[in-house]
């Protein structure tokens, strides 16, 4: 009895991979043939990124702060409080940017996508525009999966910015200390590697939070309740894949620039 | 139209002569998804200006394959009507020509005709949730029309409504049926809709929709009825009213 329970629950896991693969690969592979929806891109683009602006800006500001305060103790035992703004930069913009911003935007976006398309599915809205010719998957998710790619490198951007203005604002009025050294330290111990790697994980997380979030709205069943479970799965899914991601993102990329290093 | 590639997947005969100028036609189709077969070796046409009323359990088919192209020609109500809640009636209407990039004016302008039609001329700048349950259906089905279709499907378009509201929209199918003649498969269990359908004709002078003489019925509504798959009667009105099916009997009653 209980092997049977492992091996449906086995199959059902396998399965929704599969189907989470195909899925994937049918929205990202539309972009190749024609209609594109362009003006859907563009109210996609300005939802997910403009409208995420001020979560970032908050989030990138609050922890950059945070980091200045907890570093400048510990730093302080070894006389280095000099490199308080090459802790921060550095931390924000290999790791906690890309990452932070992720998840903020997983909570806020893939939770929207999930409920938007779960609940098109359960009003039958999806099948009504498969009724009237129109590709859901072609008009809903690939312009979803594109602007939150596009839009996630610019907020990581401007959460590792507002981190390190953050970090600098608690050094200069909290921790009494030098602002020019510290947003000097900030530039100039970074390294091209470390802006590549900062950069590159959004695109990766992007994909993730907005697949899933689509995935899991696409395949809603089940009424009103169903909207809500897909929900809570598309945002717990995709926040957990960007931690793992991250960690084996890390070490590819760790290894790709160690001759850099 | 020959909309056979799409669901003939067990094809095993030539078609017969009733499928001669047929504008959907099944034959010998069975299709299964996990579980048993939901439909088993149908067979049935639906010819030119006619409508068909399937009648009996209600079964959910939604083929996956992305015909969209072919579901183009093909006009669909669903049964909650469906509509998208964040686009204006207009822009609901019109879906379809927006694809098509159909300059504005004329879609204002075919809008504002399908509109007419269902009587609803003044919801054109509206958004569906300030529309009641009827008027959404209405509007459905101007949305099913705007496109001129082939052929019409209506999945139980009365299910969930209070028979006053019903009753407006099955005079709307009967007007859309005697005014346009589009050829129609209508999915119901609902028979005194069936029953209406089949004893009423639309009345161009009231706009209206009016019993037909006691006894006569509309020639070119006809019944189909499933029970667990299988096709059990292909027929009009007094021939379902006389089957020995014994579950056909058991719907009438």
């Amino acid at each position: 009895m209980a092997i049977n329970t492992i091996e449906n629950t086995a199959k059902k896991l396998v399965l929704t991979v599969q189907d989470y693969s195909l899925f994937a690969w049918r929205a990202v592979s539309n972009i190749y043939h024609p209609p594109i929806y362009w003006s859907e891109f563009l109210i996609q683009s300005d939802i997910i990124g403009f409208g995420s602006l001020p979560i970032v800006i908050l989030a990138g500001l609050a922890t950059g702060s945070v980091l200045a305060l907890q570093s400048a103790a510990t730093l302080a035992a070894f006389g280095a409080t000099a490199v308080t703004g090459q802790f921060v930069s550095l931390t924000m913009i290999r790791e906690l940017g890309p990452v932070l911003t992720g998840i903020m935007v997983s909570g806020r976006n893939s939770s929207s996508m999930a409920s938007e398309l779960g609940s098109m599915v359960v009003t039958e809205q999806i099948d009504a525009m498969r009724a009237l010719g129109v590709d859901p998957v072609r008009k809903l998710v690939t312009p979803r999966i594109y602007a939150t790619i596009c839009m996630l490198f610019f907020l990581t951007i401007v959460a590792d910015a507002c981190s390190i203005l953050g970090g600098g604002l608690v050094t200069v009025f909290m921790n009494h200390q030098n602002g020019t050294q510290y947003f000097a330290m900030a530039w100039e111990h970074l390294r091209l590697p470390d802006i590549v790697q900062g950069l590159v994980k959004p695109l990766f997380y992007g994909y993730i939070l907005s697949s899933i979030g689509c995935f899991y709205g696409m395949r809603t069943s089940g009424g009103t309740q169903g909207v809500g479970r897909s929900t809570i799965q598309a945002v717990v899914t995709s926040s957990v894949l960007i931690l793992f991601v991250d960690f084996l993102l890390t070490q590819v990329l760790l290894t790709l620039f160690s001759g850099w290093m | 139209m020959d909309v056979n590639p799409a669901f003939e997947q067990h094809a095993q005969v030539a078609p017969p002569a009733a499928e001669a100028g047929a504008v959907l036609a099944f034959r010998n189709v069975s299709i299964a998804f996990d579980g048993p077969p939901v439909l088993e070796d149908i067979s049935f046409a639906v010819p030119p200006g006619e409508t068909r009323i399937l009648l009996g359990e209600e079964i959910a088919l939604m083929p996956e394959e992305l015909l969209f192209p072919l579901r183009a020609r093909i006009g669909m109500v669903f049964q909650e009507g469906a509509l998208f809640d964040s686009l204006t009636v207009r822009d609901n209407v019109a879906y379809q020509l927006i694809q098509e990039r159909v300059p504005d004016e004329e879609i204002n302008r075919r809008v504002r005709e399908a509109l007419r039609f269902v009587e609803l001329e003044e919801t054109f700048a509206l958004h569906p949730a300030s529309l009641s349950g009827g008027m959404r259906r209405r509007v459905a089905i101007a949305r099913a029309l705007i496109g001129q279709p082939e052929l019409l499907l209506y999945d139980s378009p009365t299910g969930g409504l209070d028979p006053v509201t019903s009753t407006t929209i099955i005079e709307l199918i009967v007007k859309e049926r005697d005014v346009l003649h589009t050829p129609a498969l209508m999915v119901t269990h609902r028979l005194q809709d069936a029953l209406m359908l089949c004893s009423h004709r639309f009345d161009p002078k009231t706009g209206r929709m009016v019993p037909l003489p006691k006894g006569e019925t509309d020639p070119n509504t006809t019944f189909l009825m499933l029970e667990e798959g299988h096709l059990i009667f292909d027929g009009s009105l007094q021939e379902l009213v006389s089957s020995k099916n014994p579950f056909v009997r058991e719907f009438l009653q």
